[in-house]
């Protein structure tokens, strides 16, 4: 393959050797040699982490194309309200919040888009949230979450309205159902986001999450296509207020036939999180590990989560050694949260955990080796017995709660 | 049956260690592994392959030493394995990573069920599963934590909600991704170390798998990169001494806020 096919490439003239590019790699692609950067195409992801770093205007990754369609059609900021069971889940909330501020910024209007199956009272409690216009597509099909209807009616609505913004809940049902929209339409899509801002001068949506379990950050931009479609991390952005006498401009769609058949089939919905709450929407977690020694011993975790009205974690070898089902489990191969307040008790805090909650506002760690890493993040560290900490934290709390 | 298996191979998280001087990541000596839920997808695939009986192809699209991976997953008993590797790729985001792996598994040809891990572990999406899916235009089931049954084309299987799961059935051919909670992956057999030893791996670019070239790399991606930094690493607060009564009052009053 020759050379110029390749979209980065090194100014030799300009370059000073000063290493600057190679300590901004995140894919550790270029090494200095001969005093001049040199980049590892095998390595390199394209990213231009380098570009931005070099003083020298000495890397340039080749600009590509013009957008692809007229994109000053596209106005509007979207949220796609997420409910179950009638209940709009408080991730939406967050959204609406996010979104009448980056509305506000591009000069368009906040709409809440809401799919379901009688669902017309939930028209209010959007348009007390702030939206200026409600999409409503309220049909029997569409009572319980499945890909291919709600993939299709978003589609549709999203080619007859062109919003310019779409945002959506990281959850189970906005992660699947985003991303096959955002195909359908060749929209840009930026995953489980947990900033997001306007470059009022492109219009552009600046979207940014993390990335290697949130060892390095990364703003992402879709500068060609709309919409611009980002999921976003719950817990991170502020609830839009309640203003009850706010109205919305209400637009309520209908869809029949092939827009509403799906091929796979809900035969049943099971829930099982007992007297817990859940994870992700959780403002305090209270986890569990090895340091409790024995399944039952998690009693103590779940009296003090009950107190505080607080979702029960664990760590990942509590979780192996089954002592609580999988569905708690927080970390690199569970969930991410991001709690107000989490509890670490008798977790020592390996990597992969500290992954999963290193960005809860507050952690409290009560742990017996005053060598644990999860004091490296915790904001209160205790040393010592969780057997005597945790129920006197159970107490006191439940004082000041008047429980 | 024909078992289809995406992987990508990550850098080992565990190792990922922050340079204290230039506050950047240490790639140095950092070994690459499997994605930790693809060892579920590939799990999986060999059961689905013991159950029912077939064959299990593992793909992955990435650097040339990307091959390691798949000489991995064929150690854990898949049947073949196809390396997509083309400079052309460089810069895909989830848009035209998932329209890559697509055509390989046309290319690929029969198939009944495709099996991805959840999401990878350094990037995190969960988007390139449902990406494939849509670009094959075939139905999806993401975060399946137990295939019940697989019968006269059709699948019955779990999928793991916030709340508890839902059962779900879809028509074959589908794509699943998959959760922890799917099964424990096995260690490589004696037998398979050898299989995977004398392995033949295909090599396929971006001609061999018929891809238009406009959907590839950074000009088939919508989003870009413009930034790339490290977050202020957390610091360890405050050590709070004393005896269980005394903390907890002291916690009390430091934490009244957020649990009032």
């Amino acid at each position: 393959m020759s050379e110029n096919q390749d979209s980065i490439k090194v100014i030799l003239d300009k370059c000073t050797g000063c290493t600057l590019c190679a300590r901004a790699c995140p894919f550790g692609a270029i090494k200095i040699t001969n005093k001049k950067a040199v980049i590892d195409l095998a390595k390199c992801n394209l990213c231009g982490a380098c570009v931005t770093a070099c003083k020298f205007s000495a890397i340039e990754i080749k600009k590509d194309s013009s957008p692809k369609k007229d994109l000053s059609q596209y106005r509007d900021v979207w949220v796609f309200c997420e409910q179950k069971k009638g209940v709009i889940q408080t991730v939406s909330f967050e959204l609406l919040g996010e979104g009448k501020k980056l509305a506000k910024k591009l000069g368009v209007k906040l709409c809440a888009v809401i799919l379901g199956s009688g669902i017309e009272s939930k028209i209010e409690e959007l348009s007390a949230r702030g939206a200026d216009k409600i999409y409503i597509v309220d049909e029997p099909e569409l009572k319980f979450y499945q890909d291919e209807p709600y993939t299709n009616v978003l589609v549709e609505l999203t080619k007859e309205y062109k919003p310019e913004i779409i945002l959506c809940g990281a959850t189970t049902i906005g992660r699947s159902l985003i991303s096959r929209v955002a195909i359908t339409v060749d929209a840009g899509l930026t995953a489980d986001c947990t900033g997001l801002d306007i470059d009022e001068k492109d219009r552009l949506l600046l979207q940014t999450r993390p990335a290697f379990g949130g060892n390095i950050m990364a703003t992402i931009i879709t500068p060609n296509n709309r919409p611009q479609m980002s999921t976003v991390r719950h817990k991170v952005m502020k609830e839009a207020e309640i203003h009850k006498s706010h109205k919305s401009e209400v637009i309520r769609k209908k869809y029949g036939g092939e827009t509403l058949k799906s091929r796979t089939t809900l035969l049943d919905v099971i829930e099982e999180i007992e007297e817990t709450v859940n994870l992700s929407e959780a403002d305090i977690i209270v986890s569990g590990g090895r340091g409790l020694a024995a399944p039952e011993n998690f009693a103590i975790i779940k009296e003090l989560a009950k107190v505080l009205g607080a979702a029960v974690g664990a760590s990942r070898s509590s979780v192996d050694a089954g002592w609580i089902p999988y569905s708690h489990q927080v970390g690199q191969t569970g969930k991410t949260v991001c709690p107000k307040l989490y509890i670490a008790c008798g977790i020592s805090g390996q990597i992969q955990h500290l992954i999963g909650m290193q960005s809860a506002k507050v952690i409290l760690a009560i742990n017996k080796d005053p060598d644990a890493p999860i004091f490296k993040v915790a904001t209160y560290g205790i040393v010592g017995d969780i057997f005597e900490i945790v129920p006197a934290l159970t107490k006191e709390f439940k004082k000041i709660l008047k429980k | 049956m024909n078992i289809v298996v995406c992987i990508k191979q990550v850098p080992n998280t565990t190792d990922v260690k922050i340079d204290p001087v230039t506050n950047t990541l240490i790639r140095d000596g950092v070994e690459s592994v499997i994605n930790p839920f693809d060892a579920y997808a590939i799990e999986e695939g060999v059961r689905l392959k013991e159950r029912f009986g077939g064959k299990v192809t593992v793909v992955t699209m990435g650097p040339p030493q990307a091959e390691n991976a798949l000489k991995e997953a064929i150690s854990l008993g898949c049947d073949e394995a196809v390396l997509v590797s083309d400079r052309k790729f460089a810069g895909s985001d989830t848009w035209a990573t998932s329209y890559t792996l697509s055509c390989a598994i046309k290319k690929i040809g029969v198939f009944d069920v495709i099996i991805c891990g959840k999401q990878a572990s350094d990037g995190d999406t969960a988007q390139v599963g449902p990406g494939i899916s849509t670009h094959l235009d075939i139905p999806q089931v993401t975060y399946v934590k137990k295939i019940e049954d697989i019968s006269n084309s059709k699948a019955k299987v779990e999928r793991m909600t916030e709340e508890g799961y839902d059962i779900v059935e879809t028509p074959l051919p589908c794509l699943f991704t998959v959760v922890k909670e799917i099964n424990s992956p096995r260690i490589p057999s004696l037998k398979g170390m050898m299989k995977a030893k004398s392995a033949k791996i295909a090599k396929w670019n971006a001609e061999d798998i018929d891809a238009d070239p406009k959907n590839l790399g950074l000009e088939g991606s919508p989003t870009r990169v413009v930034k790339i930094f490290t977050p202020p690493p957390r610091k360890g607060g405050e050590m709070l001494k004393g005896d269980a009564a005394e903390i907890a009052e002291k916690l009390g009053e430091l934490l009244k806020d957020i649990i009032l």
